[in-house]
């Protein structure tokens, strides 16, 4: 019973990374960059959810959808005057502007909300007790798979579907190419911007509600891990992204039950590691030799 | 008959690579009208300048009496120009109705479904394929792909790179059989060319480059039976 319960929260904190990670796998996948500043925008929406709650009264549900509109913005704000003057320019001036827009963003939290920790209220609370009170499951955890299955199809059906989500895959494999489809490949490429913050946006909601301490760097540690969850399922591919998110949480969730706590995190990247090892593209990349 | 395409002295570099020297071409409505010249002669570059994915220094691109040299490179699909570029760069993880689509791009959604009849009836490989994905294709059937998907959008000017290149001499005739009937169809075409002999037979009128530069046009039976044209790219 035990172990159950261990299983369960891992799984619902892998959710909450896989959310994550979809932002990365996805901007990785069309606009082939890391986006460093994915795990502050987290950090925002949680933020605007605190900010909304808190100061304006409003309930919970309401404050996921602001936070939402937010990071939306934010995120096709931060594409546009950060990297999409430098779409030409080689990917290391592009990682090094992520990084910088990361504590760009860190920063004017500190600025804005202070160093102190902000008491976050969940927007969901209580438990379900089964087996006689043996195993008890937050509400929180229930929402927080749920909403991960719900952005689970109906991403994999946007992307596989719509023509919007062709669009995307097309701008992913060739450029040039879906220029001359008359594809507006910058505008793609915000648009990947914008699904990409509104789903960091939700992780932020979640995991505030799990670990109510809400910091200017809240983000950094679940999008580091986000991103290693992206590249543990094969970077660029969201199924991907769905199962080294969910992989990450339970062996995160194991090691801290099982073998210890302080090294639960060494753990995690000794089996990325290893898992990259074995299968450099990630659990479902594909390799790809890069074209020189 | 009017002009549909006219490149007037367009200067393109590849950094301090002077590519493309002064070149002027038309191509009127109805026209096959072929560039060829050897590798490296700077014929996909020019149609990447007319296409919007390069940009001339100087010089001006006019297609339908619009100026079209600084327009981005999807505006111009939708003007109603499209290419078929060098390499075919079909989506190869794609399924070959999803390529299609893509070439529809521009175009309204409703009328989709009747292009898609139209390229099957076409190709009717393509259609035997149609849930296929496009990398599983052969690579004659890949050059059909990037044909019909060329022709979703309802191009006024189609533009060819080398649709030759990289296939059996019996899939070039084929290809270049396409070619005619894509015309008689009442496309106009801009075809470049390596394989110089089969272009010719087709076009009504053709360029031949050298290093950047146009050094010789006609008609495409003046050409093919020009001396220097046919030592040089004809094998004599």
């Amino acid at each position: 019973m035990e172990f159950l319960s261990y299983l369960i929260s891992g799984i619902s904190l892998g959710s909450i990374y896989a959310i994550i990670a979809l932002g990365y796998t996805m901007v990785y996948g069309i606009a082939k960059m890391l986006n460093f500043a994915h795990g502050d925008v987290i950090m925002v929406g949680g933020y605007i959810s605190f900010c909304v709650v808190t100061y304006l009264g409003l309930p919970g549900w309401l404050s996921v959808v602001v936070a939402m509109l937010v990071c939306t913005a934010l995120g096709i704000l931060i594409e546009g005057l950060a990297y999409k003057p430098l779409r030409q320019a080689p990917s290391l001036a592009v990682l090094i502007t992520a990084i910088g827009v990361s504590y760009f963003l860190q920063n004017s939290a500190l600025l804005i909300w202070g160093a102190s920790p902000k008491v976050y209220t969940p927007i969901v609370s209580g438990q379900i007790e089964m087996f006689g009170g043996s195993l008890k499951i937050s509400w929180v955890t229930v929402v927080t798979v749920v909403i991960c299955f719900i952005i689970a199809v109906g991403l994999t059906s946007f992307i596989s579907k719509s023509r919007m989500g062709k669009a995307m895959r097309a701008c992913s494999e060739d450029k040039g190419a879906a220029q001359l489809m008359g594809i507006n490949v910058n505008r793609t490429i915000s648009t990947t911007f914008a699904i990409g913050s509104a789903l960091a946006a939700v992780a932020g909601v979640l995991l505030c509600s799990f670990s109510p301490s809400l910091m200017p760097t809240t983000g950094s540690m679940p999008g580091i891990k986000a991103f290693t969850a992206a590249v543990f399922g094969g970077i660029g591919s969201i199924p991907g992204a769905f199962l080294g998110g969910i992989l990450l949480g339970i062996i995160e969730s194991l090691a801290k039950a099982y073998i210890s706590t302080q090294l639960s995190n060494a753990i995690l990247f000794a089996v990325l590691i290893i898992v990259l090892l074995v299968r450099p593209a990630g659990l479902l990349g594909k390799y790809v030799p890069e074209k020189v | 008959m009017s002009e549909i395409l006219k490149v007037d002295s367009i200067n393109v570099y590849y950094g301090a690579i002077h590519a493309i020297k002064d070149v002027s071409f038309s191509v009127h409505e109805g026209e096959i009208v072929t560039l060829i010249g050897a590798n490296g002669a700077g014929k996909s570059t020019i149609l990447q300048t007319v296409s919007g994915l390069l940009r001339s220094k100087t010089g001006v691109v006019r297609f339908c009496d619009e100026d079209i040299s600084h327009t981005a490179a999807y505006k111009i699909v939708e003007k109603g120009l499209a290419q078929v570029p060098e390499g075919r760069r079909i989506f190869l993880q794609m399924t070959v109705e999803e390529n299609l689509e893509m070439g529809a791009y521009t175009q309204a959604p409703s009328g989709v479904d009747a292009d898609l009849a139209m390229v099957y009836e076409q190709f009717p490989r393509l259609k035997e394929r149609r849930r296929q994905i496009a990398g599983t294709l052969s690579g004659g059937e890949q050059q059909m792909l990037a044909m019909g998907r060329a022709l979703m959008s309802h191009p006024r000017l189609l533009m060819l790179d080398e649709p030759s290149m990289g296939l059996a001499p019996i899939l070039v005739e084929q290809i270049f059989e396409i070619i005619r009937d894509m015309h008689k169809k009442g496309t106009t075409i801009l075809l470049v060319e390596q394989n110089a002999q089969m272009a010719l037979s087709v076009a009504d009128r053709a360029y031949v480059l050298e290093t950047g530069s146009i050094i010789l046009s006609g008609t495409g039976a003046e050409l093919a039976a020009s001396d220097s044209v046919r030592k040089a790219y004809l094998g004599g």
